[in-house]
């Protein structure tokens, strides 16, 4: 799949998220994804299903992100789990939400 | 069996206490009360308090509603006249008979007034009712000075109240010294200092002859020693007697001296009569405490159980007694004399200060027989933990009274003390009741107060109480851990001060020099913890570009997330009043955006069901009809309720709606670690429910009470009264001081009424610091309220103006569609979230 733009840099919010709608062409459901913006850590974008699978609503994007130790982390503004940016594990549950990659090119975000 | 029929004589204190044992217990029984006074119980021990704003509500234990719910059978007003112990029944004044298996008699005591001649004229009282109070009142009303005849502990709560009534008090006591039966000479002479040097005029060593008219006052006193005294009003509180008659008339034993004779099971004469409290008598001697009175009252409603296990004795109780009176701390341990042949005593006096201090010791120095303590009562504490447990003494019994010279006084370690320990007296509560609760689970002294109920009589014990659970978790390993996050090694109060003092405006500023990790990212915790602590000390937008990543989604979208990822929007409704147009803007608002409207507790409108796309476009049709933003996202003032007061009600006394419009103007848009809610009501009935708010008030008829720390939710509290008949500016003056130190001192999270059960000190303390400024804080306290007051704005309608802030409200940074997964349903003419089953049937129809 080729690189997909989603937004200008100018769209994103410095520590904190927003959500695109990712339209694909062979599925007629679009995709909510959350965009984070951390422009202090090395990947500084990070991209993850903006669906709370405990909450059960499109709201993982206006949570508040953090680091637990070593890991990266949104939490939920439902419920307050915690899922990692980098692989979108729960840490409090068995449940793992999808993750997608995501970069930044000059003002452009991309979706790879 | 068939349940027994218990007939309890009196609804005093203790007379409660019993009923309310017996209905908590596992025994059946029909339970029928006969209270001589027109009311059900009240707190006796707190009366005068009625003189300081108290109202008779406040002082009640229970009530008629109360009673009826636990199935107890009361009649108030009738006095009993005659008991028939063969058909063993009472029968009352009002003709009233009721049969019994077993009776309790729990009718205290009465005032004793001594038989000078003329002691029965007008304006000469007694001290002892809530009646007896109003007719006290009445009586001072207008004059000048008032006379107390005895000079114990009642007369001086008596002397409290008449200077509370605006009178020149005098103590007349015919002993040479006050308090004579707590305390030794060196202690009743101190007490007299003191309460002299507060204007309380004390004569001691006179004997009154005859009460006559006066010349140029009502009443004039002429004592033995050719002495006169003339006064508006005597009231006579010199000792109190049993009140026995019933038993007597009914051939019951009764003591030389009065009172009902009983054994250890509190039982008299009369295998089915029991008697407790001040009527009766054990051994000789009357138990005229509270405490002593809530024990018998057990040990009585124990003999009811059929297992001899069951079943505890009275065996006499501790006198000790520790109290505020006309705000002296006065103690009293034990043998306070030093009367026992082997006592040797040692005494402190402190005549700059005002302190004394006796400390009576057994001949080898090892164990303590009793204490005096006037003007300082903080050894208090751990004295009567050596006396009650009998734990030996240091080699140097005179450190545990003196001063601290050099590093702190010897202090009772919590290790000390054997598990049978009372630490609160008024709840019965021992060290082992608390280690029992923490093995449950409890981790805070807040937790353990709610388990135990220690430390909620009184309060004398708070600091004890707070050794023992110290010292219980850390000796289980479980370090205390008040560090608000990983990110922070500090507590909220602890970044609050760092915060303030080194004037640090930001997040990353705040993680950089103080973090645990200075590249940290901070969590969910510490981020919105800062966000507020921010918002408290500098008030700039929460949208700031350095505090929009701090923020919880409801401060974030201005607006409350509900299940489905839509929000509620509350606009501000001061005071809960509202014009016509609009309520009409704010239906037109709902229709147009097709929200759910409901009416919330606070007295406004909530509208639900916003898409998060939708809320600017909603707030500008809002500030165009004049509405503010409400808070109700925030954790901050919400509303400030009210009812309508003077100017429309038939008992309104002041104007409640204007003040609580006043109120909720100044205070809107502080953030706080919680939200925080007021109300004002503008009479005693108090519609507006003041009392479960963080910040009540309540109209008198000669300005406003305060109270604060209430609560409702899910752990009702009822707010303690702070100060009475207040005018406008003092009142935001206590509120300015009491908000902004509540901010600066609580934890994050935490509601005006958990902090100040945690709070050191209570009550005494709050007022000391808020009203006599002993941290010598509380001007700066004011100007940073003011501080917030003047840089109020509100936070929709800037947001509204500003592009860049508006665009954080897109559903989608790169598409105008809307949540798809956000679907409604009618249901009463409205809308409502779709259920799982509804979604699914919905989304299969838009599919196929």
């Amino acid at each position: 799949m080729s690189k997909q733009k989603i937004c200008h840099v100018s769209d994103l919010i410095p520590n904190s998220g927003v959500c695109a709608l990712l339209e694909t062409s062979h599925n007629k459901n679009s995709e909510q994804i959350a965009i984070f913006y951390l422009p202090t850590t090395a990947e500084k974008v990070f991209a993850i299903s903006n669906w709370d699978p405990i909450g059960e609503a499109n709201v993982l994007s206006r949570g508040i992100v953090g680091n637990i130790e070593e890991e990266l982390v949104v939490a939920s503004p439902l419920y307050k789990q915690h899922f990692s940016l980098r692989t979108g594990q729960c840490v409090e549950d068995e449940i793992k939400i999808k993750t997608y990659p995501v970069s930044i090119d000059g003002e452009n975000v991309y979706l790879n | 069996m068939s349940a027994l029929k218990i007939v309890v004589v009196g609804n005093g204190m203790v007379g409660h206490h019993y009923v309310q044992t017996l209905a908590d217990s596992t025994i059946e029984a029909d339970i029928t009360v006969i209270g001589g006074e027109p009311r059900p119980a009240y707190d006796r021990v707190h009366l005068s308090e009625v003189f300081d704003g108290k109202t008779s509500a406040e002082l009640a234990m229970t009530t008629r509603e109360h009673y009826e719910e636990i199935s107890v059978d009361a009649h108030f007003g009738d006095f009993v006249a005659k008991i028939d112990r063969q058909a063993k029944q009472v029968i009352t004044e009002g003709g009233q008979v009721f049969a019994y298996d077993k009776l309790v008699l729990a009718t205290g005591s009465y005032p004793f007034i001594p038989p000078i001649p003329g002691y029965d004229q007008e304006h000469c009282l007694a001290y002892r009712t809530i009646d007896d109070l109003g007719e006290i009142k009445a009586s001072a009303k207008g004059k000048k000075i008032g006379v107390v005849v005895g000079g114990g502990l009642l007369g001086l709560e008596c002397a409290n109240a008449l200077k509370n009534l605006g009178l020149e008090a005098h103590v007349v006591e015919f002993a040479p010294g006050l308090m004579g039966v707590q305390l030794d000479d060196g202690g009743s002479v101190m007490l007299r200092r003191k309460i002299e040097a507060l204007g309380v005029k004390v004569h001691t060593s006179k004997a009154t002859q005859k009460i006559t008219q006066g010349d140029q006052l009502r009443l004039k006193m002429e004592f033995a020693d050719d002495t006169e005294l003339e006064t508006d009003m005597i009231v006579f509180s010199a000792g109190i007697r049993p009140y026995d008659q019933l038993a007597r008339d009914a051939d019951l034993k009764v003591g030389e001296r009065g009172g009902i004779e009983i054994d250890y099971h509190c039982r008299t004469s009369d295998q089915d009569i029991f008697a407790i409290g001040e009527c009766a008598v054990l051994g000789k001697f009357i138990y005229g405490l509270v405490a002593p009175g809530y024990r018998m009252a057990e040990a009585a409603v124990s003999q009811l159980h059929d297992n001899d296990d069951q079943k505890v004795s009275f065996t006499g109780s501790d006198m000790s007694t520790k109290l505020k009176l006309l705000g002296v701390d006065v103690g009293s341990i034990g043998d306070s004399k030093g009367n026992a042949e082997n006592s040797r005593a040692f005494v402190f006096s402190d005549e700059r200060d005002e302190v004394y201090k006796r400390l009576n010791v057994s001949a080898d120095g090892k164990k303590v027989l009793g204490a005096t303590l006037v003007g300082d009562c903080s050894d208090y504490d751990t004295l009567l933990q050596y006396y009650l447990n009998d734990i030996d003494l240091p080699d140097n019994p005179e450190a545990m009274i003196l001063p601290a010279v050099d590093g702190a006084a010897p202090t009772l370690g919590a290790d000390a003390l054997p598990m049978t320990a009372s630490i609160c007296s008024c709840h019965n509560v021992t060290k082992g009741d608390i280690v029992q609760a923490i093995d449950g689970g409890c981790m805070t002294v807040a937790d353990v107060k709610g388990e135990t109920s220690a430390a909620t009589g009184c309060g004398g014990c708070a600091a004890l109480l707070k050794n023992v659970v110290d010292f219980e978790l850390e000796s289980r390993g479980m370090e205390v851990n008040t560090d608000i996050c990983e990110h922070f090694k500090y507590t909220r109060q602890d970044l609050y001060t760092i915060a303030q003092s080194t004037q640090i405006k930001s997040f990353d500023e705040l993680m950089e020099k103080h973090g645990a990790h200075k590249d940290s990212l901070g969590c969910d915790i510490c981020k919105p913890a800062v966000a507020s602590i921010m918002a408290s000390l500098w008030n700039d937008h929460v949208l700031e570009s350095q505090h929009v990543g701090l923020q919880d989604t409801n401060d974030t979208f201005m607006a409350n997330m509900q299940k489905d990822g839509t929000y509620s929007v509350i606009p501000r409704v001061p005071g809960g009043e509202i014009l016509p147009d609009q309520l009409i803007a704010l239906g037109q608002v709902a229709k147009d955006y097709g929200l759910y409207s409901k009416i919330t507790g606070g007295q406004r409108v909530d509208l639900f069901g916003a898409r998060m796309n939708d809320l600017p476009d909603i707030w500008s049709a809002l500030i165009d009809a004049g509405f503010e933003t409400g808070h109700g996202y925030a954790k901050a003032l919400r509303t400030v309720k009210s009812c309508v007061g003077s100017t429309w009600c038939r008992y309104g006394v002041q104007d409640s709606v204007g003040q609580a419009i006043d109120l909720e103007n100044r205070y809107k848009g502080l953030r706080a670690p919680h939200k925080f809610k007021m109300a004002v009501s503008g009479c005693t009935r108090e519609c507006a429910e003041a009392q479960s708010k963080d910040v009540g008030v309540i109209a008198t008829e000669n300005g406003w009470n305060l109270y604060v720390c209430g609560n409702g939710g899910m752990k009702p509290r009822h707010a303690d009264l702070f100060a009475t008949d207040l005018d406008t500016e003092t009142l935001l003056k206590y509120i300015d001081r009491f908000l902004m130190f509540y901010i600066r001192t609580a934890d994050r999270l935490q509601r005006t009424s958990v902090w100040f059960e945690n709070l050191e000190g209570g009550l005494e303390y709050l007022k000391d610091v808020v009203i006599n400024d002993s941290l010598g804080i509380c001007e700066e306290l004011e100007s940073q309220m003011q501080h917030v007051i003047d840089t109020y704005q509100c936070e929709w309608k800037t947001a509204v103006n500003d592009k860049e802030k508006v665009k954080r409200f897109r559903q989608f940074v790169n598409s105008d569609q809307e949540d798809s997964n956000v679907i409604f349903v009618e249901e009463r003419g409205q809308i409502r979230p779709a259920t799982d089953v509804e979604r699914k049937r919905s989304q299969l129809k838009a599919v196929s």
